[in-house]
């Protein structure tokens, strides 16, 4: 974007590559990303199963390690090995929400526990007044009672259990929190509750999302840019209006055009595009990654770029 | 008229009609009643959407037109009315085996776990055209060949001697969908067939479930959460809730013209149709517990335009066109008009542009 340059960057991921030992090699999930998110932002991260969205968000969070490339977190590499220190920062500044509330909960302890475990990791968890006050306050920001911190999380719907999941990153007064698809595993009704809580808890805390989703639907509705990515790679990143206005890269117009939309007269309209890789004609020059106009980045070689310049009218 | 009564141009050629269905579940020793007396009639040859949130009762609901509730569920009263039998008196396995997968299939929403992984696709094709068709298992195999052909799979000849585990999610969806039509059923039940699909998977399922329904002249159902979805598929669709069926009516009248407060609630919580940068409309609280009898409508807690009277008397079905009615006081002349939420004014509003 053209305020990038000025606005503060919280987060860079540089050449990210993060590969998997498989049977006989490797298996490379993703293919040297590289993106910045701006303090303050919702970025999203969208793509199908597979594509490595879920992966880059872990690497983030250091569940899985990086194989090549670099993540700074205000500046400072969070990758490989660092100081204790910093390690300590980034488990309490940079937090995840899962996608599934009914599994990523521990079924043998109660909410009390649950939401300040990662209170006990930083050692912030000494003073029990503290904590229990810590406790009450974060079940109280997601709209839970707090006496809800004795119950189990059994006795809980879905929404209120990703509440619970929101509660536990909520208390380590985290600045970047990587949402991996917090809401595809809710009831429709249940979808709109956690995706305002999420807009709230940001305007009052300036917080920073990385959303990770495939339902491009909702990534719309919540985040400022997107970034699409298939097979490892991110082939198109823009601003989320001008994505859905103005879709160049290929794959971005198929997953795009996919979308259902709850209005029967554009559905029989619509015409679904599919994408084929081999409609790219790399042979003679590779594609690399180039910005076409102002904060609007693709995946593409020189033909192509001059292409989707005439497309926008450049 | 009485919920789910359709025009008489419809019923004339209704294939399954249900009325006043109730479905109890015994859990330790308390009943349950997940369907509330549910009525529908199906048109031959069309697609009906029946949506709502998990525990409406959608699937419980559909389950009972091929005898598949649970152990501990039984059909309490009511009626479903299929080819001049009523399947709701059915007792014995023999009597729904005439039915179930013959005359009547379902597509379940994992394909992951409806297949068995311990045979191959061709074999547990070619079982269902035995058992129900009759053939000798070469002949069988020659069927199941030509149904994968036709489905989608590339290179059946060698595909059908494969195990589930060698194909992928969409394909193994189509593979369901083969085995369903195995014995060309009259009704396909899709219980949210593309839920554990990517998007682009999803549209091709669906384009493939509405060719087949070109060829073969089935009528569909899809049971599905996804209004997206529905939006694509449905001639009609019936709102659930709380094991009942609140509204009913053709995709437009309920996209364009909803009027139960719930279909309001349900098309006005969609981030699609949110404003970015304001909250979206979201339905506070809980579907009522259906352990305990509900008194009035049972939308009424969530509901903050709720009437006195949603409190204490159950709602009828009001007629708001010959194809379309909703069971909510609101319709009632004596009510007090009740505007819809923003969201939906501005759907009907696009709506008549696009008309004129």
């Amino acid at each position: 974007m053209s305020q990038g340059s000025t606005r503060e960057k919280l987060l860079e991921v540089k050449a990210l590559r993060v590969d998997f030992k498989v049977k006989g090699g490797y298996f490379t999930a993703v293919k040297g990303v590289s993106f910045d998110v701006y303090k303050g932002e919702t970025f999203g991260l969208v793509g199908e199963s597979g594509s490595g969205k879920t992966t880059i968000g872990r690497a983030i969070v250091r569940i899985n390690d990086a194989s090549a490339g670099e993540i700074l977190f205000k500046g400072r590499k969070i990758n490989g090995k660092i100081s204790k220190e910093l390690d300590r920062e980034v488990v309490q500044k940079i937090q995840m929400i899962f996608q599934d509330p009914m599994a990523s909960l521990n079924e043998r302890a109660k909410v009390d526990y649950i939401v300040s475990e990662g209170l006990y990791s930083i050692g912030r968890a000494r003073d029990e007044a503290g904590r229990l006050e810590a406790v009450q306050k974060a079940l109280l920001d997601v709209g839970l009672l707090p006496e809800f911190a004795s119950r189990f999380p059994h006795e809980f719907s879905g929404g209120q259990r990703q509440r619970i999941g929101i509660a536990r990153s909520l208390i380590m007064r985290p600045e970047l929190v990587v949402a991996d698809e917090p809401i595809s595993a809710l009831d429709v009704s249940i979808r709109a509750q956690v995706l305002n809580l999420l807009s709230e808890l940001q305007r009052e805390r300036g917080l920073t999302y990385l959303f990770i989703a495939h339902d491009l639907s909702v990534v719309r509705f919540i985040t400022d840019r997107i970034a699409v990515i298939h097979l490892g790679e991110i082939v198109e990143l823009a601003l989320t209006e001008e994505l859905f206005a103005h879709p160049l890269h290929p794959y971005t117009k198929a997953l795009l055009s996919a979308i259902p939309v709850p209005d029967p007269i554009a559905e029989r309209r619509k015409c679904i595009q599919v994408y084929d890789p081999a409609c790219h004609d790399y042979a003679t020059e590779g594609p690399s990654w180039r910005e076409v106009s102002s904060g609007h980045f693709v995946l593409a070689n020189s033909a192509e770029e001059k292409g989707y310049r005439a497309e926008l009218g450049l | 008229m009485s919920a789910g009564d359709c025009p008489a141009a419809l019923a004339s050629r209704a294939i399954l009609s249900v009325r006043d269905l109730v479905v109890k579940f015994n859990l330790r020793g308390r009943v349950l009643t997940a369907i509330r007396g549910a009525s529908l009639e199906l048109a031959e040859g069309e697609t009906l959407a029946i949506v709502g949130e998990s525990g409406s009762g959608k699937s419980v609901f559909t389950k009972s037109f091929i005898g598949m509730e649970d152990q501990n569920g039984w059909i309490d009263s009511g009626s479903i009315g299929f080819e001049g039998e009523d399947l709701a008196k059915f007792r014995r396995e023999e009597d729904w085996l005439r039915i179930r997968g013959r005359k009547i299939s379902m597509v379940f929403q994992d394909p992951m776990t409806a297949l068995n992984p311990l045979r191959s696709v061709g074999r547990q094709i070619a079982e269902v055209i035995e058992l129900h068709q009759g053939l000798p298992p070469g002949m069988a195999e020659r069927s199941a060949i030509e149904l994968l052909a036709r489905v989608g799979i590339p290179d059946p000849e060698t595909r059908h001697r494969q195990y589930p585990h060698e194909f992928s999610g969409g394909m193994r969806q189509r593979v369901v969908i083969a085995i369903a039509m195995a014995c060309k059923p009259r009704i396909l039940i899709c219980d949210e067939p593309t839920t554990a699909l990517d998007v682009t998977i999803q549209a091709q399922i669906l384009g493939l479930i509405k060719a087949l329904q070109k060829d073969f002249g089935f009528t569909t159902v899809y049971i599905t959460h996804d209004l997206g979805v529905v939006a694509n598929v449905a001639d009609r669709v019936a709102v659930m809730y709380a094991g009942k069926i609140v509204e009913c009516g053709t995709a437009e009248e309920v996209f364009y013209d909803p009027r139960h407060p719930y279909t309001w609630a349900l098309l006005s919580s969609l981030p699609q149709l949110g404003i970015k940068g304001r909250p979206l409309y979201s339905i506070s609280g809980t579907p009522p517990n259906l352990f305990n009898e509900v008194v009035g409508d049972a939308f009424a807690p969530r509901n903050p335009q709720a009437l006195k009277i949603d409190f204490v008397h159950e709602p009828p079905a009001f007629e708001v066109s010959p194809t379309h009615w909703a069971a909510t006081w609101l319709l009632d002349p004596r009510s007090p008009p009740v505007e819809p939420p923003a969201a939906i004014k501005a759907m009907r509003a696009k709506y008549e542009r696009s008309l004129s």
